[in-house]
């Protein structure tokens, strides 16, 4: 009998039904060098090392949960799992935990979590749900209706304030809208619109958000407050040099000059430590890792996997874009992590259910080509 | 239907993929404008955030130098350092000042006064990096406090070295001591351009030799390349220059000629400087009262503080460079010379002195009453006659008087080697026209140049100027500039540097202009004035007595000791030589309100000559002498 073989060769293959060898590879690869760059980093607390080991276990668990789903079934949770983020977000605004000045956290029993993190994976699916529904009937209409779907859970996130998960999020969906074929002209229009509206939305920012936006165009106007994080990551990155100080010799890392070295600005200790050609390296695997996405997407079998996929690969490219110019010093700094590499749990989970899904529609690509 | 949805699907697809490409694109050009950023930092500006790196990792600490000694002639060790340990609170990191020294106080005790001297050193010390709240620690509060330390962020134990003055307040006048650089330090500092040398001292030299030599006893600051991580944690030393110790300092002071001249002070206030006439080195400097220079040394608490700026014995004045007084018949020897040199008078001119000399209708009184009768020039110094002076002063007139006596420095800084030195009066027309403003007071009266002549009037000389100039007269005219520092030791080289005796000027007198005025100082002591102090001293010296009025008696009045109140009797002078035919010693004494200058201060010149010269102990204080109206020689 079949289920009788218990051969490790018969173990894997079932464990491997669904996977995709390069987006497993690349995905590995980025979370090895994350481990050796937190190793680095958390030399102090080598304890850390080992919980983000437990953490890619997780979330590596859920990955091939994810690609064992089928995209259909997936989309049938499409409007729940936005209906409960969306609840959850509103249930944060009016009885969230605050820490560190921001509404985000909820408490669930015993532990307590970000409802903003689920809608990184929810508005997509949603809108992506929602176009596949009216792929027909494409109109201005319908992109409209797609607008506030999205900024329905945009605007709550930003208001706990969460800048950059906001930031996320909404790119995100709107990867979705522009994936879906919204015209070039609404989108110019849209830009111009978005332009325009930067200066009241100017008097909406949180004091905060606007210190980071005018410490970014001068970070040595406070080189101690809002300054210091992108002075010294800035710092680390540049006396890095093209080869780097070396794995675990970097000293604006090891002397504690790089704040939050180990979760957002983890760019920087491993840039200081691996130089330019360690970047070249890591833009390489965010490169190939997002060609490979595109690729899926661009063979997914409906409309709702197509839009989906696509979706979710732009998002590891915006994390990574919006990480790296932020710790670089040209983008503000919004709490966007490294994918695959900053340390921290949910992250990591959001970002393998991401690689789950893109394995899934892999697998459930058009068979024929047109 | 079919075909034209499938063709829809085709086109969608199609719109979809070109979508997909546009976005790939876009990944593409972000990617590639990423990298252009990390090239300009990584290989463009590399060498700038390098350096900055390195700043960050690399902090300077400066290693503060070991002060030099300060000795006395034979060696005696007058000033040095001493380790100890010290509680300080870095006030920066911590957050409540008042809380943390209130706590602090139930682990050791801390005194009021700790606290009140903190308060101080807080308000004055600006950026200092720690503040000490206890100094010298025993080990027993080392251990309680560093049982203790988690408690106190921001408060630490430090090994410091401190200054200490072994002798206490004995020639406090001369050593001076150190405190904390203040802002008007700093300046200075700045202005000498050798602030980088500072970095790390907290303690400059004040007053006294610790301040005229402080680049001599600072040394040179080393540094230490330290490894600091974000929090300025020192992680290791990367490389180290040592710090070179500063120059010790020997005094050409006899510190046991000083403890036997303070303790013949007693508790009297005064002044006494003694010069080596041969090279104008200050064998003993006295300025009585003096203070206890250890009070400064890790910051002088306010109570002391006040003790000595307000009591009215100003024991922080140094009388001896700083104090001026009317020389009185100390006077009388360089008026003598200066009638002789001048030709105004020779060894012969006699007068008969009936006890006044009458100017413009006005009678100057001479201190004996009825005059001493008949007197010639070596009587007129023997007995100190007034009315002989009066005579000589009207007779030179006061520019010849002012221009002689400025040969021997009187009125003009000597350029001793302590700061705060002061002119004192040369009196001159030219000076009372700059010294007054009303035309009336600008005026010289020929009346003022007849007191002028025994030392009273406008004179007004610090001690040290009446000390060189009778130093001055017993090298026969040789002025050597004075100076308390003998020579400089560089321990690290070895090198020795002497002082060398800077001859100032050689006044040129006749020989037997000096040998009369010398001989008739010699009979001062054999005979005259000051031979109760020095008839039976076992070597030959010339002295002068003298007595200086503290406040001016009306016309006809007569003073007397017993109706002034203390602070208004005469200041006793006195000066001296010895031996005659080669000195080895010259020197001014003088005591405040002590009255006739025979009585206080000769006898204390006696002690400090019987020592130098003959290396005699006093037995116990010496007793001024009893107040009898018969002894009351006129001076």
């Amino acid at each position: 009998m079949q289920l009788a073989d218990l051969s490790p060769r018969r173990i894997a293959q079932r464990l491997a039904v669904g996977i995709d060898g390069p987006l497993l590879t690349l995905s590995l690869a980025l979370a090895a060098i994350g481990l050796a760059t937190l190793f680095s980093a958390s030399y102090e607390n080598p304890a850390r090392v080992t919980a983000q080991v437990g953490n890619l276990a997780v979330a590596l668990a859920a990955m091939w949960l994810m690609a064992q789903v089928p995209p259909q079934t997936l989309m049938r949770f499409a409007v729940p799992v936005y209906l409960i983020g969306l609840v959850l977000l509103v249930a944060v605004a009016l009885a969230g935990e605050v820490v560190n000045g921001a509404r985000r956290w909820l408490h669930v029993g015993v532990t307590r979590f970000q409802p903003s993190e689920m809608m990184k994976l929810a508005l997509p699916m949603m809108l992506a749900w929602y176009f596949h529904k009216y792929e027909a009937t494409l109109r201005l209409r319908t992109f409209a209706l797609a607008a506030l779907l999205l900024a329905l859970p945009v605007l709550l996130i930003a208001r706990e304030p969460d800048l950059g998960t906001a930031v996320l999020v909404a790119a995100a969906g709107f990867y979705v809208i522009f994936f879906a074929g919204i015209g070039w002209k609404v989108l110019a229009g849209l830009g111009a619109l978005g332009a325009a509206s930067l200066f009241p939305l100017w008097g909406m920012l949180h004091d905060y958000q606007r210190k980071r936006i005018l410490t970014l165009l001068d970070p040595s106007q406070d080189p101690l407050g809002a300054g210091y994080h992108t002075i010294q990551s800035t710092i680390a990155v540049g006396s890095g040099g093209i080869t780097g100080k070396g794995w675990l010799h970097g000293t604006q890392a090891h002397l504690e000059f790089i704040p939050e070295r180990h979760t957002d600005f983890i760019f920087a200790v491993y840039s200081e430590e691996f130089g330019l050609v360690g970047n070249a390296i890591l833009l390489a695997l965010y490169t190939l890792l997002v060609a490979r996405g595109l690729m899926i997407a661009a063979n997914a079998a409906t409309f709702y996997a197509r839009l989906l996929a696509a979706s979710v690969t732009l998002m590891f490219f915006t994390y990574a874009f919006v990480n790296m110019g932020m710790v670089s010093g040209v983008l503000p700094v919004v709490g966007v992590p490294l994918p695959f590499i900053s340390y921290g749990g949910t992250a990591l989970l959001t970002l393998f259910l991401g690689i789950g899904i893109l394995m899934s529609v892999h697998r459930h690509r058009r068979l024929v080509q047109t | 239907m079919r075909p034209t949805e499938l063709k829809d699907h085709q086109r969608e697809l199609y719109l979809f993929q070109l979508r997909v490409g546009v976005a790939g694109v876009a990944v593409l050009i972000a990617f590639a404008l990423l990298f252009a950023r990390f090239f300009q930092l990584q290989v463009v500006q590399h060498d700038t955030y390098a350096a900055k790196a390195e700043d960050n990792r690399i902090s300077i600490v400066p290693i503060a130098p070991n002060r030099g000694l300060i000795l006395d002639r034979n060696g005696v060790v007058l000033a040095r350092n001493y380790s100890a340990y010290t509680l300080e609170i870095f006030p920066a990191k911590v957050t409540d000042l008042d809380r943390t020294i209130q706590e602090l106080g139930e682990v050791i005790e801390v005194q009021a006064k700790d606290r009140a001297r903190f308060r101080k050193l807080y308000a004055e010390t600006r950026n200092a990096e720690s503040l000490p709240i206890r100094t010298r620690l025993s080990d027993e509060e080392v251990a309680r406090f560093a049982a203790n330390r988690y408690r106190f962020p921001g408060v630490e134990i430090k090994a410091r070295l401190f200054r200490q003055y072994p002798f206490g307040a004995l020639a406090s006048h001369v050593i001076g001591y150190i405190g904390r650089i203040n802002q008007k330090d700093q300046e200075r500092l700045e202005e000498l351009e050798v602030e980088a040398n500072y970095r790390g001292t907290d303690f400059i030299g004040k007053a006294g030799v610790e301040a005229s030599y402080q680049q001599e006893l600072h040394g040179t600051t080393g540094f230490e390349q330290v490894e600091i991580d974000a929090a300025g944690r020192g992680i290791r030393t990367l490389a180290r220059t040592p710090a070179q110790a500063g120059n010790n300092v020997t005094l050409t002071l006899d510190i046991k000629l000083q403890e036997v001249a303070e303790a013949a002070f007693g508790e009297r206030r005064g002044a006494l400087v003694a010069i080596e006439p041969s090279t104008g080195g200050v064998l003993a400097f006295v300025s009585k009262p003096g203070f206890d220079p250890n009070l400064f040394v890790d910051g002088i608490d306010p109570q002391s503080w006040a003790e000595l700026n307000n009591s009215p014995d100003r024991p922080l004045n140094n009388r001896a460079i700083a104090g001026v007084y009317p020389p009185g018949s100390t006077f009388k020897p360089f008026m003598c010379m200066a009638a002789l040199e001048l030709g105004k008078r020779n060894f012969k001119s006699a007068i008969h002195d009936p006890g006044y000399f009458e100017f413009g209708g006005r009678r100057f009184r001479d201190s004996k009453p009825g005059g001493n009768g008949y007197v010639d020039l070596y009587r007129s110094i023997v007995v100190s006659s007034d009315t002989y002076y009066y005579q000589v002063a009207n007779d030179l007139g006061i520019d010849a008087i002012a221009a002689f006596m400025a040969k021997f420095g009187f009125g003009a800084k000597s350029g001793i080697d302590l700061e705060g030195e002061a002119s004192g009066v040369l009196p001159s027309p030219e000076w009372k026209m700059k010294r007054f403003r009303r035309p009336e007071q600008q005026k010289w009266y020929a009346g003022e140049t007849i007191s002028i002549g025994i030392g009273q009037g406008y004179n007004a000389y610090t001690p040290l100027q009446i000390a060189l100039a009778t130093a001055t007269l017993a090298a026969n005219g040789d002025m050597y500039r004075p100076h308390l520092v003998s020579y400089i030791d560089n321990l690290r080289t070895g090198e020795r540097r002497q002082i060398e005796p800077v001859l100032v000027k050689h006044i040129p007198l006749k020989p037997e202009n000096l040998e009369f005025v010398k001989r008739a100082m010699q009979g001062v002591n054999k005979e005259g004035t000051g031979a109760r102090a020095f008839g039976d001293a076992e070597y030959t010296s010339g002295g002068k007595t003298g007595t200086a009025q503290v406040v001016g008696l009306k016309q006809g009045e007569k003073y007397d000791e017993k109706k002034v109140s203390e602070r208004h009797r005469d200041h006793s002078l006195f000066i001296v030589f010895a031996p005659v035919e080669s000195p080895r010693i010259a020197l001014m004494a003088v005591v405040e309100n002590g009255g006739f200058g025979a009585r206080a201060a000769a006898p204390i010149a006696r002690t400090v000559l019987d020592y130098y010269l003959l290396g005699k102990l006093p037995e116990g204080l010496l007793k001024p002498a009893p107040d009898d109206e018969e002894d009351a020689e006129s001076d």
